[in-house]
Formats: structure tokens, C-alpha cells, sequence
């Protein structure tokens, strides 16, 4: 059994109206069978209301199965008893910097999750200092968290977590909110993470360029796993991840339209590396002795 | 820019008031107040003068900074000076038509004065050096007796300090929503008082719904993170009396036994 | 209908020591009916400057004139311009606040002071052109998906019936489709309407698939203007802001430098593909 492993996972979200009459039954999960292993980078994707950020929530025990079963490291989530343990194990990043940041301060934030814990304050400031260090932000632990911006208050949510201790963990759209720069600050930081101190990653996203380098990619639909495999195996089917309302990154689309063209070129293109691998060859034959090559210095 | 707006100006420099623990500037300040009140002699305003000007002087605060902080109070000083200088009876020293001037007015409007100055000057003078947060730790641990009677101590600087690190954003949501509206051509200005009343319902609608929305996100995000009330928790940064505070306390009770002996000796 | 605007200057925290620049003389002119993309990262300038093309904002220097009269003259009427050129900000569905959609669309209108049949009646149009469907509109706002209220909250802008619409990253947050669908209503408006857009995204893949014409901010300043082939010519420079060109522009750009003879001015995937098919002829055929 690997670090996550979900079980015939069903959710339902309850409506109720005043008399406690059931109203509205929507079922966000529907029978979902998951296993992560440890130290794995594993991407989400799925249009928004495809169950994705409901299933995060299930990974900490903010939500509990309607039926069927999630364990974290081999602790059911729906035992109330072990709540805390399973918390502490799999922290979570949310969607908005502003609202999951509390502290007043950049290292009082990073220290609140180690309070609530209990960890003694030595070794608090210990944790405090590595997470901030392997997040790169020891330079602004003196500042208010309202000085940042929006990539570097995600980072510092990820070191509040890493405080914990954790052996995974859940980033629920993490960077949803950011622009171009602080995306790609924050996945750096979390792939860091990952390959650095082993930790499991669980990125929930709908940006197809942060998950090229996952390990494995799971694709939702209608609160149904659709496409789970590698990224290369998932961006091969362009058309039917446009049919789940995503949408891949350019090179791969270009690669594919071309191939869909009569190009001779594989399915799955991830990279421009990649295509030009391909397609020089392709134009050398077209224009014999005019193509360079070798490799080129920039680009 | 609208985001630096804070509670409680700190003044962040290094000195031996600012790394004194909160609670004894709490207390500090809470026996100078009490000393102000004993006073009614001038010998008594030149010990607490020379306690103030002790206090900043070991802040390292520019006295600018300082007095900067009184004219807020401008106007009531100024109200409450002229009411004592006119309105007090007693040997009449010049009048002025119906306003008339005496001896016992005179001193009493300049008592009064220096004691509100005194006062703004003591208490800013615990703001400026000590941060929001260690002002609520101060006061979290400071009452931590009330706990004993059922009071929620812990839950109530914990809102405290949650309110200090929202405030700012949400007058920034503040602003965002009123130019939202505005390029909806509401008009938050003109209009009688219910007119202006009923134009702040697309802006505080919005602004509830956004401060519950935050509400639920941050009580979510702190549940993830283990937070389950003060119970079992530790510090990062625990209060710790050191010799400098101890010194204070000292220092504190010959002050206070001064003033009271001033008051009862002359 | 055009929007000029010249010399604009904004500073934050004038008199202050904390004095910083939002916007440096900045100066350009939209003529009616184009579409332009404004692009620049975080604390660029470009949200500074959209809130001064409908008053919302007063420079510190320079001027906007809408229509050849300065917006800032005295007695000249901002809410009237506001309903000329309306401005649609980041996260617009949290400005919604009354009981039903269809009430909440109403707001604009009945601020102009139209009477309440024509008010009904451009709620009701501009529902429709952002395709809501008639079952939400006696709804509560808060009720409906996130795209769906961003629908609602771009329906309360349109109803002001603008001849030009800012929209500040009308997409973020929203997944792909919901992406492509406000996108291309957007560009219904354009085309249909002949409404002047002004789109400001962090996609330069957005912008190069709508926009006649890209405009680029840096640190307070207009630092490109031309068309999204002239911009992108410019991807070494977009890349020291912090900005990039489109991933299907380096592609072509690695090609040329190779020797393939790619024509110039290819910005999306689609004239990509045209372009490599037609070289390739048969030759690369499986």
C-alpha cells in the first residue's frame, strides 16, 4: 500500500433545507480507487467542479469519505482519533496566499503549525529555520506576510507545512492565483521538495506546463478517475484531454496537429527539445545541406 | 500606499525598551498612568517628567517621532485646557470681557495639559516598541488569571492578532470594491444621509460576503495545520522575564513610592 | 471614440518617503473598434493605468481624453464617461451583492438613471451576451460556479452599454474552457459590437490569438506598442521583464535560426502548423 490510498470513494455534498430534509445530493466523488507511492510527484488535473479539490481535502481528514475509505500511511482518515497524526503527515497548501497565512510575521506563521503540535521552542526554531531555508525565503522572515508577493506568501505556506514535518504534500491550485513568475517560483520550490527531501507531492492544477514533470499524472472527471499515467502517455491523447475541458501546452499541441498532419512524429511531445528532435531531420531531407544541425548556443 | 496602515505605530529600532518583555511594558505603563493621577504638585511632575524622558531616551525613538503622535489628541487637549483656564473659580488674575482668567485656573488647565501630554507620550511610547504581536502575547499571558474564571484568553489574542494581519487586506478590498462599483456608476458622495446610507450596500455586501469567505478559508487552512485551541500548545517565542525586567519592576516601585510620598509629604 | 492618453504619470504615496512612480509618462491612443492586449507582470503599471481610462484614478501629470475632451476637465461628468467606458476588474464576481443575477445586472443601468423598462431591457441583453442561460437570472449570485458568476459580474459591466471594455485578466482562476469561452465572447463583443477592447492578461498565448495590437508595461512604463508579430519579435526583452513570448514563437524563431525558411509573423499554433505543412510538402509525409 503506497503513502495515499483511496478505496471505492464516494462523496456526496448534502444540501439540507431548514428541516434538515435532504434538498440536493451532488456527488463530487464517485467511486474512486487511488494508490500514491511514496516519494512520488503526482499531478491533479481536472476542470473546476471535477472533484479534484475535494479528493485534497480528503487527504487531511478536512473531509471524510460518505462511503469507502482513505488511509495516510496506513491510518484511515475517517477514525476520528487519528485526525491529528494524519494531519500532520500530509500537509496542505490552498488556493488563496492571503487566506492561510496567519501569523503577523514570516517566521511566526511558519511556527504556528509546530505550536499547535506541541514541538518544544528550540526545537521549533530549528524547523523554523530549515523550512525557511528550503523554501528560499529566510531573507524575508522578519517582514509582514502583506509585504510579499503572491508567489513568495505561497511559499511560505509550503514552509509552514514543511514545519510539520510532513511525508506529503497536498497543494490544492496553489498557484490558481499567481501570475506567469510566481507560478513558476512556487512549482520550482515544491519540485525541489520533492526530489531534495523525498517528500510525496500532490499537486492539484489546471496548468498543463507544471505537470511535465510529474512523475505520474491522474486526470478527473466528473468526480471519476479518467486518464492516470505518465505525463508523455497522458499528453498523447490531445483530444481526448480537450474532451475533459484541459487544454496542453503549446508544443505539444503543435506536435500533434502536425502529426494529425502526416508529419512523422511521435505521439506525446513534451518539450521544444523534444519536437525539434523531430522535425529537423524532416526538414533536412527537404532542404538538403541548408539545415543547421548542431546544437545552438542560445534559445 | 493604503496597506501600510497599522495599528499601533512601531518604531523598529533596537534598544533596551524594546527588548524588554511586554508584560513590563504593560505594567510600566499601567503604574505611570496611575502616578499621573496621584499628582497634584509640581515637585511630583518633575519625578514623572524625569521617568518619561528615562523611558525615551532608553527607546531609542526620535523625540519627533514621538510628539508626532499627539497631535491626534490636538483637539481634546485644547478643549480641555481652555475649559480649566476659563472655567475654574478662584483669585481672579486678568479677565477678558465675559472671559476671566484665575490663579487656581491657571495652574489646574497646566496640570491637566501636561497630564494628557504625559499620558499620549507614556502609553505611545509602549506602542512604538513593542510589536501588535508581542502586545497581544504580553496581554494574552499578563490576564492569563482570567482563565480561571472561564475567560477565553488564548481564543481572544488569537483573534486579536488575526484581526491585525486582516485588517490591511481587507481595506485594500475596501478600496477594489468601491472603484468596482464606481465604474458602475454608483456614487458613494452626494445624497442626503439615507441616500448615502443605502449607497453603502453594494460596497458592504460584497465586503461581508468576502470577510466570511476569508473566514472560512483561514479557519480551514488553520484546522490543516493542527490548530485545536490554546490546549497543549507551545510557543516560538515565549515570554521570558530577564534581569532588565526585573530591574524594572524594581525601578517601578521607587517611582511609585515617590510620587505617593510627594503627594502625601507636600 | 477614441481613448489618448498622454504623458500619464501616477505616483503612490506622493509626499511621503516611501514616494514611488506607478506609471512614467505614458502616452498612447485606442481608436475605436480595436482590439489591444496589456500585458506586464505583477506591479507593471497596467492596472494603475486602466483605473485612469475611466476617471477611477487622477495622474499626478498628464492627461486622458476621451472623444478629444479631457476627462479631468471640471464639469466634466465621470459617470458619464464610466458608462462609456466601462471597466471590468480582476475577480469581478466579488462585487456582486444583490439577492438575484438579474437584479445585480440592473445596478449600472439604474445608476444612469434610465427608466426602469430600458434598465430591464439591457439587463436582459447583456445576459444574453454572455451567454447565461434564463433559468440562473432569478438565482442568487452566490449560488452559481465561478465562471458563471464572472458571467454575471461581466453582464452588470455590459449593461452600462460601454463603447469600450477593460477587462482586467477577466480568466484567472478560471480552468481552460471556462478560459476559451470568456475569451471568446469577448471577441463577439469585438466583432459584433465593434467594441474597443482592452484585454490585460499574463498570457501572451490569450493575447496573440485576439488582440490587433499588444501594449507591454515594465516598471511604470509603456515599453512595447506594435502588433503581437512586431512584440514578439522582442521575446529576448520580454524575458529579462519576466514576461515571455509565446512557447509556438521560440519554436519558429529555433527553426528560422536553423536555416528553415519559416515566413515571418507566426504567433499561433495554428499558422505553426500551416506554415511547417506547406514546407514540408510531401517530404516529411509517413
Amino acid at each position: 500500500m503506497g503513502i495515499i490510498k483511496a478505496s471505492r470513494l464516494i462523496f456526496d455534498y448534502i444540501r439540507r433545507d431548514e428541516d434538515e430534509n435532504i434538498q440536493e445530493v451532488d456527488r463530487a466523488i464517485d467511486n474512486l480507487d487511488l494508490d500514491i507511492e511514496k516519494g512520488s510527484f503526482v499531478a491533479v488535473l481536472g476542470h473546476n467542479g471535477s472533484g479534484k479539490s475535494t479528493l485534497a481535502k480528503h487527504i487531511n481528514g478536512i473531509l471524510t469519505p460518505t462511503q469507502g475509505t482513505v488511509w495516510v500511511s496506513g491510518m484511515d482518515t475517517a477514525d476520528e482519533d487519528l485526525v491529528w497524526e494524519i494531519r500532520k503527515r500530509a500537509g496542505m497548501v490552498f488556493q488563496n496566499p492571503d487566506n492561510q497565512i496567519i501569523g503577523n510575521v514570516v517566521e511566526e506563521d511558519v511556527g504556528f503549525g509546530p505550536e499547535n503540535i506541541g514541538v518544544p521552542t528550540d526545537e521549533i526554531w530549528r524547523r523554523v529555520d530549515e523550512s525557511l531555508e528550503a523554501v528560499g525565503m529566510t531573507a524575508y522572515r522578519y517582514k509582514s506576510p502583506n509585504k510579499l508577493s503572491g508567489g513568495q506568501k505561497q511559499r511560505v505556506a509550503i514552509a509552514g507545512v514543511m514545519a510539520m514535518r510532513p511525508e506529503c504534500i497536498v497543494l490544492d491550485e496553489p498557484t490558481a492565483m499567481l501570475d506567469p513568475n510566481g507560478r513558476r517560483e512556487v512549482i520550482k520550490t515544491v519540485r525541489e521538495l520533492n526530489r531534495r527531501e523525498g517528500i510525496t507531492v500532490l499537486l492539484i492544477t489546471h496548468y498543463m506546463e507544471e505537470v511535465i514533470s510529474a512523475d505520474r499524472v491522474i486526470v478527473m472527471d466528473d468526480g471519476k478517475l479518467v486518464m492516470d499515467g505518465t505525463p508523455r502517455e497522458i499528453f498523447s491523447d490531445v483530444e481526448l484531454l480537450k474532451s475533459y475541458r484541459l487544454d496542453v501546452p503549446q508544443v505539444t499541441e503543435l506536435a500533434w496537429e502536425l502529426r494529425k498532419g502526416g508529419l512523422k512524429i511521435p505521439a506525446g511531445v513534451l518539450s521544444s527539445e523534444e519536437l525539434m528532435e523531430h522535425l529537423l531531420p524532416l526538414f533536412d531531407k527537404r532542404f538538403p545541406g541548408q539545415i543547421h544541425m548542431g546544437s545552438l548556443v542560445t534559445v | 500606499m493604503i496597506r501600510d496602515i497599522t495599528l499601533g505605530q512601531f518604531y523598529p529600532v533596537d534598544s533596551a525598551l524594546h527588548r524588554m518583555d511586554p508584560r513590563t511594558k504593560l505594567f510600566g505603563t499601567m503604574v505611570f498612568i496611575i502616578s499621573l493621577f496621584l499628582a497634584d504638585h509640581v515637585a511630583a511632575y518633575v519625578v514623572a517628567t524625569g521617568f518619561l524622558a528615562l523611558a525615551i531616551r532608553m527607546s531609542r525613538v526620535p523625540f519627533k517621532f514621538i510628539v508626532r503622535g499627539l497631535k491626534a489628541v490636538m483637539v481634546i487637549l485644547l478643549i480641555s485646557i481652555s475649559f480649566n483656564l476659563f472655567l475654574t473659580d478662584g483669585q481672579e488674575l486678568f479677565r477678558l470681557g465675559f472671559l476671566r482668567i484665575t490663579r487656581e485656573g491657571l495652574s489646574m488647565s497646566c496640570f491637566m495639559g501636561l497630564r494628557l501630554i504625559y499620558l499620549v507620550i507614556g502609553s505611545s511610547i509602549m506602542t512604538l516598541t513593542t510589536t501588535p504581536n508581542q502586545l497581544t502575547d504580553g496581554m494574552e499571558k499578563s490576564l492569563g488569571f482570567l482563565k480561571a474564571v472561564k475567560v477565553p484568553v488564548h481564543e481572544i489574542s488569537m483573534m486579536m492578532s488575526i484581526a491585525l494581519r486582516f485588517i490591511p487586506i481587507l481595506v485594500e478590498e475596501t478600496d477594489k470594491i468601491m472603484k468596482a462599483q464606481m465604474a458602475r456608476g454608483a456614487d458613494f458622495e452626494s445624497g442626503n444621509l439615507i441616500q448615502k446610507a443605502k449607497s453603502m450596500v453594494p460596497l458592504l455586501v460584497p465586503l461581508f460576503i468576502s470577510a466570511f469567505r476569508r473566514a472560512t478559508d483561514l479557519a480551514m487552512a488553520m484546522e490543516a495545520r493542527c490548530y485545536r485551541g490554546g490546549e497543549g500548545r507551545t510557543k516560538m517565542k515565549p515570554l521570558k522575564y530577564n534581569r532588565r525586567d526585573y530591574l524594572a519592576y524594581g525601578f517601578y516601585g521607587i517611582y511609585l513610592a515617590a510620587m505617593v510620598g510627594v503627594r502625601i509629604m507636600l | 471614440m477614441s481613448i489618448r492618453v498622454e504623458n500619464l504619470t501616477y505616483i503612490y504615496g506622493a509626499g511621503t518617503a516611501l514616494e514611488q512612480y506607478a506609471l512614467k509618462n505614458v502616452s498612447f491612443e485606442i481608436p475605436d473598434g480595436q482590439f489591444v492586449g496589456l500585458i506586464g507582470h505583477t506591479g507593471s503599471g497596467k492596472s494603475t493605468l486602466i483605473q485612469h481610462l475611466n476617471g477611477l484614478l487622477r495622474p499626478a501629470s498628464g492627461t486622458v481624453y476621451y472623444d478629444g475632451t479631457d476627462i479631468y476637465n471640471e464639469g466634466y461628468s465621470l459617470r458619464d464617461l464610466r458608462a462609456k467606458v466601462g471597466l471590468v476588474f480582476q475577480y469581478p464576481e466579488h462585487q456582486l451583492f444583490e439577492v438575484d443575477v438579474f437584479s445585480d445586472v440592473c445596478f449600472g443601468p439604474k445608476n444612469l438613471g434610465l427608466a426602469r423598462g430600458d434598465v430591464e431591457e439591457r439587463a436582459k441583453d447583456a445576459l444574453k451576451q454572455v451567454g447565461l442561460k434564463e433559468k440562473y437570472w432569478d438565482q442568487s449570485p452566490f449560488e452559481l460556479s465561478g465562471g458563471q458568476k464572472r458571467r454575471v459580474a461581466i453582464a452588470g459591466v455590459l449593461a452600462m452599454n460601454p463603447r469600450v471594455l477593460i477587462l482586467d485578466e477577466p480568466t484567472a482562476g478560471l480552468d481552460p474552457k471556462g478560459r476559451d469561452e470568456i475569451l471568446d465572447e469577448i471577441s463577439g463583443l469585438h466583432r459584433e459590437r465593434g467594441m474597443s477592447i482592452v484585454l490585460v492578461s499574463h498570457s501572451m498565448e490569450d493575447i496573440a490569438r485576439y488582440a490587433d495590437r499588444l501594449m507591454v508595461m515594465n516598471h511604470g512604463e509603456k515599453v512595447f506598442d506594435g502588433t503581437p508579430r512586431e512584440v514578439f519579435e522582442h521575446y529576448r526583452e520580454l524575458e529579462s521583464m519576466g514576461l515571455a513570448a509565446p512557447q509556438v514563437t521560440y519554436i519558429v524563431h529555433e527553426l528560422k535560426e536553423r536555416g528553415v525558411p519559416m515566413e515571418d509573423g507566426i504567433t499561433t499554433v495554428a499558422q505553426a502548423r500551416e506554415a511547417i505543412l506547406r514546407l514540408l510538402g510531401k517530404e516529411g509525409q509517413l
